[in-house]
C-alpha cells in the first residue's frame, strides 16, 4: 500500500487539530471502543475468509485508483472532542435576545420533549420497514399525523417532510400532479426562503412560477384575480405571512377552486391555537415548518416540514404515510402504507424522491403538542399575540416609528423606521439584541422596514429594553 | 397500546406555561378565529412520559438490537455526539442573515465550512455545500447542479443513466429534477453491464448516477473507464454516497472520475437515524460546478472570517430554508474529529472485514449470487429456501423473534428474494457469530419446519399486519 503523503493544505481554522504527518499505519490495538474486534479476533476472521490481511479485502479496488492523500486531523478522545465543540460553540455570541423569526421561532420546549425523544429506542432506529419490531415509531407517527390533521383541519397527513420551505415546493409539485397543469402562482408575502426553494425545485421543469407582489404587507387580491385561469395548478399563500399579517383566505379558496386550481397555505403551527385552520378556510394542502413545535433553533435545523391535505389527494402525497390495520388475531397495529407512491417501489415514477424524512423531529412535535395539549396551545398562541401586541403598541410610541399593518397580526408585525433598518439592526446586535429582520434585502423600497417577532419567551422587561435601545439608536 | 388521544381527559394538562406579564390584547375579529381548539391530547406529564416511554419499548434500535439493515449503515452512534449537538441549540439561524450578523455566528459558520473541507478531502471533491437535508435531497441538488452546468454550456441534455441495481432515490431524484431515465441492466457478475452502458451513452445524457461499491456490495473495477466514456459525451458522473462507509481513506470518488457526490452523514458519519430521519446530505462538487452551488454559500475571507455569499448569479438558489440540518452536521463533525484520519480508515476496514466474515460464514447455507470479495455489505438470496416455500420475508420475521432487526429484504431488485446484510464496523465478532448461528437455524428451519417461519414473529406485541387493509382503508389519522 502506498504510504499517505503528508498534509499539504490548511483547511479552515482547525488550529487545535494538528494534522498527522506520519505515513499511515493502522494498529487495531489503539482504538477498539468503536471498532471492537481485537487483533486476535481479526486474525480468526481473516482465516475464516481466507485472506491474509484486511488490506487483501480491498484488492477489488484497482491499485491506480487508490487514495494518495488523506489529510484529516488525528483523532482524539470524546472528552477532547466535547471540549473542542464547546470552544466552537463559544465562538458564537450567546445570550442574544431574539426578536427575530423569519420561519424559526424561539419558543419554550418542555423538558419531557428532550427526555422522551432522547430514548435511544426512538433515535437509534430507522425507517420502520419491519412493523412488528417498530410499533413504537409507527404508532407515534400515526399519532403525529393525527395531531397535524386536527391542527390544520384537514383529512390526511404524511409522516413529515424536510422543512417548511421544501414542504412548500413538495405541495406545489403535488398540485402539479393532481391537476396536470403547469403554472404555480405564489403570493409575494410568502417567506422569501420558501419562494427561493420553490424556484430551485421547479427551475428545470416546464413550469411557470408567477409571483404576485405584496400590497402593503397583504396579498394583492386584484392582481391575483388577473392571473387566475385554468392553466394554474395552485396558488401558494402563507398565514401569517412574512410581514406578520393575518389573512382570511376563505373567499380566495372559492376563487381558486372556481378555476379548478388548488389552494396551498403555509401556516405557522403555534398560530393555529387561535387562527382559523386551513381546513376551515377551504385550503386543499396545508404545509409548514414544525420547528416551533418542540425543536430547538439549532442554527436552522433539523426541524421538520408538515403537509396535510384533503383525502382525495392522498395518492399524490409525497413521503411516508402510516396507516392503521390489524394482525391475524385482530390486534390493532400500524404500518407504512400506500408505499406504491414511493421511490423504493416506483423509482422514477414516484410522487417524490424523499426517503429519509425528519421522523425524530416530528416525534418531538407530537410530544410537544401532547404536553401543551388542547387548551395549552390556545393559551400559548394567546400569550404570543398579547406580547406582540404589547410590543407593537410600545414601539409605535417611538417618534418616527410606524406600524405597517392596520389589519390584525399574530406574533410578528412590520414597522417602518425613520432611517434604514439594516444599520439600526446591525448596531443593536452589538448590544445583544436581535431587534428584527430588515426587509430591504427581500423587498424593493423596504429599506426602512423590519419585521419584529415576539414569542411567549420574551418578557415585558425584554420588550421594554428593546423599545429603549431602539429609541436610543434612532436618536443617534 | 392505546393512542395518546384515547387517554385524554378534558381539562388535563402536561405542562404549565409562564403567566402573562403584559395586558391582554383586544380579541381578533371572529372571521379570523378557529371555531374549536384543535383536539390535541389532554394528559398529565406522567401520562405523557409513560406513554412515550412504553411506545419506545416497542422498537428495535441500534442501542438494543443488532440492526444489519443493508444500505442504511446502522452503526453505533457515540453518545458524546448528542451532547455536542445540544451545545448549539440556542443559535437562531436568522442571526447570520442579519446585516453584519455573520460576525456573531463565527462558530457555527466556521464549523460548517470546516465540515465541508473535511468532506471534500474524504471524497476528493473541491467544494461542498452542506444545505441538502438528506441523501435524496442531495441527489436532487446534485442533479440540479449538473443541469445548471449543462445549461451554462448550452448543452442539450435529456437523460440520466442509472444501473438497475441503484437505490430507488436515484431515478426518482433525476426525474424530479426534470430528466428522463435510462436504466442499464446489470451483468451476471453484479456490476452494470459495460457493453449495454456504452450503447446507452449518447450526447443527450446529462449524467450517470452510480454508487460504488454498488448495492450488491461490489466495487466496480471498470469505474474509471465508465467515467471516461461518460465524460467523452460531456455527461457528468454522480456518486451516490450511501455506501461511502466502505472506502474512507481507501479510494476517493473524485479521484476516479466522479464530478458530484452526496454524502449521507447519518450513515457513514455516525449520526443517529432518528426512526426515519433527520439525515443530512451534503453535496461535493468538482471545480467546474462551484459557480452553481446553492446559496447562501459559506466562504472564508482573507482575514479568516466566515461570510455568507449570496450574490452568485449562476447559483441554483436555495435548496433548504436555512443552512441544512445543522444539528446533524455538528454530530458528523464531532465524529470525524474524534475518529480522525486513522479512525475513519479503521472504520472502513472493519466494516468490510465484518461483511466478508458474515458472507463466508453464511455462504454454505444461503445462495450467494455474487461469490467474490464484497465491500461493506453482502447480498444473499433466499432462493434455496424458496424451494421449501420460505421467502426472504419469512426469514426476516424469524430473526425478529430471535431479537435481531432483519437485514434489508427484496432490495436490490436485481437479486431474487434478496437479503442484504450490512453489519457495520461497530459490531464485534461475538455479535456476528451469534447472528450467523440464528441465520443458520433459520435456513435449517426452512427445510424442517417451514410453517414455523411463516408464523413468525410470535414474540412481538403484534404479528404480521394486514397491509392490504391499511392501503384500502387509508386510515391515516385517528378520527375518534
Amino acid at each position: 500500500m502506498a504510504p499517505f503523503l503528508p498534509c499539504t493544505h490548511k483547511a479552515g481554522r482547525r488550529k487545535t487539530c494538528p494534522y498527522t504527518e506520519n505515513p499511515l499505519e493502522i494498529t487495531y490495538m489503539n482504538d477498539s471502543h468503536y471498532c471492537p474486534n481485537t487483533p486476535a479476533e481479526i486474525r480468526e476472521m481473516l482465516a475464516t475468509i481466507g485472506a491474509s490481511s484486511v488490506e487483501d479485502l480491498f484488492a477489488p479496488i484497482p491499485a491506480e485508483l487508490r487514495a494518495k492523500t488523506f489529510n484529516l486531523p488525528a483523532g482524539m478522545s470524546e472528552f477532547e472532542t466535547f471540549a473542542r465543540m464547546q470552544s466552537i460553540a463559544a465562538e458564537n455570541s450567546n445570550g442574544m435576545v431574539n426578536f427575530i423569526g423569519g420561519g424559526f421561532y424561539d419558543h419554550v420546549i418542555p423538558a419531557a420533549v428532550d427526555h422522551l425523544s432522547g430514548r435511544a429506542e426512538f433515535y437509534t432506529a430507522y425507517t420502520p420497514y419491519q412493523p412488528e419490531c417498530s410499533q413504537g415509531t409507527l404508532q407515534a407517527l400515526f399519532e403525529y399525523q393525527t395531531a397535524i390533521c386536527r391542527l390544520t383541519g384537514l383529512d390526511v397527513s404524511n409522516a413529515s417532510l424536510y422543512d417548511g420551505a421544501t414542504a412548500c415546493a413538495e405541495a406545489a409539485m403535488m398540485a402539479l400532479r393532481v391537476t396536470g397543469r403547469t403554472r404555480i402562482v405564489v403570493d409575494g408575502c410568502v417567506s422569501p426562503f420558501s419562494r427561493q426553494v420553490l424556484k430551485t425545485y421547479l427551475f428545470n421543469l416546464n413550469v411557470e412560477v408567477v409571483e404576485i407582489a405584496p400590497l402593503d404587507g397583504l396579498l394583492n387580491r386584484a392582481e391575483l384575480a388577473g392571473v387566475l385561469d385554468d392553466s394554474v395548478a395552485a396558488v401558494l399563500v402563507q398565514n401569517p405571512n412574512f410581514f406578520g399579517s393575518v389573512e382570511e383566505f376563505s373567499p380566495l379558496a372559492e376563487q381558486v377552486h372556481a378555476v379548478g386550481a388548488l389552494l396551498v397555505a403555509s401556516v405557522y403551527p403555534i398560530s393555529l391555537g387561535l387562527l382559523k385552520s386551513p381546513g376551515e378556510m377551504g385550503v386543499d394542502i396545508a404545509v409548514g415548518d414544525g420547528q416551533s413545535l418542540g425543536n430547538p433553533l439549532s442554527f436552522g435545523g433539523p426541524s421538520f416540514g408538515f403537509i396535510a391535505a384533503r383525502k382525495a389527494y392522498i395518492r399524490n402525497m409525497p413521503g411516508r404515510i402510516i396507516g392503521e390495520t390489524v394482525d391475524k388475531q385482530g390486534r390493532r397495529g400500524y404500518v407504512l402504507t400506500l408505499q406504491a407512491r414511493e421511490q423504493h417501489i416506483k423509482r422514477h415514477k414516484a410522487t417524490s424522491n424523499i426517503c429519509s424524512n425528519q421522523g425524530l423531529c416530528a416525534l418531538r412535535g407530537l410530544i410537544f403538542l401532547s404536553a401543551v395539549g388542547r387548551e395549552g396551545l390556545v393559551e400559548m398562541a394567546r400569550l404570543n399575540r398579547d406580547k406582540a401586541e404589547y410590543a407593537k403598541s410600545r414601539l409605535a410610541g417611538i417618534p418616527g416609528v410606524k406600524v405597517l399593518q392596520s389589519s390584525p397580526t399574530f406574533n410578528e408585525f412590520t414597522i417602518f423606521l425613520p432611517k434604514p433598518a439594516a444599520a439600526v439592526v446591525a448596531g443593536l446586535l452589538k448590544e445583544g439584541v436581535a431587534a428584527g429582520v430588515p426587509l430591504g434585502e427581500y423587498y424593493e423600497d423596504s429599506a426602512n422596514a423590519m419585521v419584529v417577532t415576539v414569542t411567549e419567551k420574551r418578557t415585558r422587561k425584554e420588550i421594554d429594553q428593546l423599545v429603549k435601545v431602539l429609541e436610543v439608536a434612532l436618536c443617534a | 397500546m392505546r393512542l395518546i388521544y384515547e387517554q385524554s381527559i378534558p381539562g388535563r394538562r402536561g405542562v404549565k406555561l409562564p403567566a402573562s406579564d403584559v395586558p391582554a390584547s383586544a380579541p381578533l375579529p371572529e372571521n379570523l378565529l378557529r371555531k374549536e381548539p384543535a383536539a390535541l391530547a389532554e394528559v398529565s406529564e406522567l401520562d405523557l412520559v409513560r406513554h412515550f416511554t412504553n411506545l419506545s419499548r416497542r422498537n428495535f434500535s441500534v442501542d438494543t438490537n443488532f440492526y444489519p439493515l443493508g444500505s442504511c449503515t446502522m452503526k453505533y452512534n457515540a453518545k458524546v455526539l448528542e451532547n455536542a449537538a445540544s451545545l448549539f441549540a440556542p443559535f437562531h439561524p436568522m442571526t447570520a442573515l442579519l446585516p453584519d450578523g455573520e460576525g456573531f455566528c463565527q462558530g457555527t459558520l466556521g464549523m460548517l465550512y470546516d465540515l465541508g473541507q473535511m468532506l471534500a478531502d474524504i471524497t476528493g471533491m473541491d467544494e461542498v455545500t452542506t444545505q441538502p437535508l438528506a441523501g435524496a435531497h442531495g441527489e436532487m441538488t446534485g442533479i440540479l447542479l449538473i443541469s445548471a452546468y449543462h445549461r451554462a454550456k448550452g448543452n442539450k441534455k435529456k437523460y440520466v443513466v442509472v444501473p438497475d441495481s441503484s437505490h430507488g432515490t436515484n431515478p426518482a431524484s433525476a426525474a424530479i429534477a426534470g430528466y428522463e431515465i435510462i436504466t442499464v441492466p446489470s451483468a451476471p457478475y453484479g456490476d452494470m453491464d459495460l457493453e449495454l452502458f456504452k450503447k446507452a451513452m449518447t450526447d443527450e445524457v446529462a449524467a450517470v448516477m452510480m454508487t460504488c461499491p454498488n448495492t450488491v456490495g461490489l466495487f466496480n473495477p471498470h469505474i474509471k473507464e465508465i467515467a471516461d466514456i461518460a465524460h467523452s459525451h460531456d455527461a457528468l458522473m454522480y456518486y451516490d454516497g450511501a455506501n461511502l462507509n466502505a472506502i474512507m481513506g481507501k479510494v476517493k470518488p473524485g479521484d476516479v472520475g466522479f464530478d458530484v457526490i452526496h454524502v449521507n452523514l447519518h450513515k457513514t458519519f455516525g449520526t443517529p437515524h432518528g426512526g426515519g430521519g433527520p439525515g443530512s446530505g451534503p453535496v461535493g462538487v468538482k471545480k467546474a460546478l462551484i459557480p452553481f452551488l446553492p446559496q447562501p454559500r459559506i466562504v472564508m475571507d482573507d482575514g479568516g472570517q466566515f461570510r455568507l455569499e449570496t450574490a452568485n448569479p449562476g447559483s441554483i438558489g436555495r435548496t433548504a430554508g436555512f443552512f441544512g440540518n445543522f444539528g446533524v452536521m455538528v454530530k458528523a463533525y464531532a465524529y470525524i474529529i474524534m475518529l480522525g484520519r486513522e479512525g475513519l480508515i479503521q472504520a472502513s476496514e472493519q466494516a468490510v472485514l465484518n461483511a466478508n466474515y458474515i458472507k463466508e460464514r453464511l455462504k454454505p447455507y444461503y445462495e450467494l449470487p455474487y461469490d467474490t470479495t464484497c465491500m461493506h455489505e453482502c447480498v444473499f438470496s433466499a432462493s434455496r429456501q424458496l424451494a421449501h416455500g420460505v421467502h426472504a420475508i419469512d426469514i426476516a420475521k424469524y430473526l425478529i423473534d430471535r431479537g435481531y432487526h432483519p437485514p434489508t429484504v427484496y432490495f436490490p431488485l436485481i437479486v431474487k428474494e434478496a437479503i442484504m446484510i450490512e453489519p457495520t464496523e461497530t459490531e464485534s465478532k461475538a455479535t456476528l457469530d451469534a447472528f450467523v448461528e440464528v441465520m443458520i437455524e433459520a435456513a435449517k428451519a426452512a427445510e424442517s419446519d417451514p410453517q414455523a417461519l411463516h408464523d413468525a414473529p410470535l414474540t412481538m406485541p403484534i404479528g404480521r399486519l394486514d397491509e392490504t387493509k391499511a392501503a384500502r382503508e387509508q386510515n391515516v389519522c385517528c378520527l375518534g
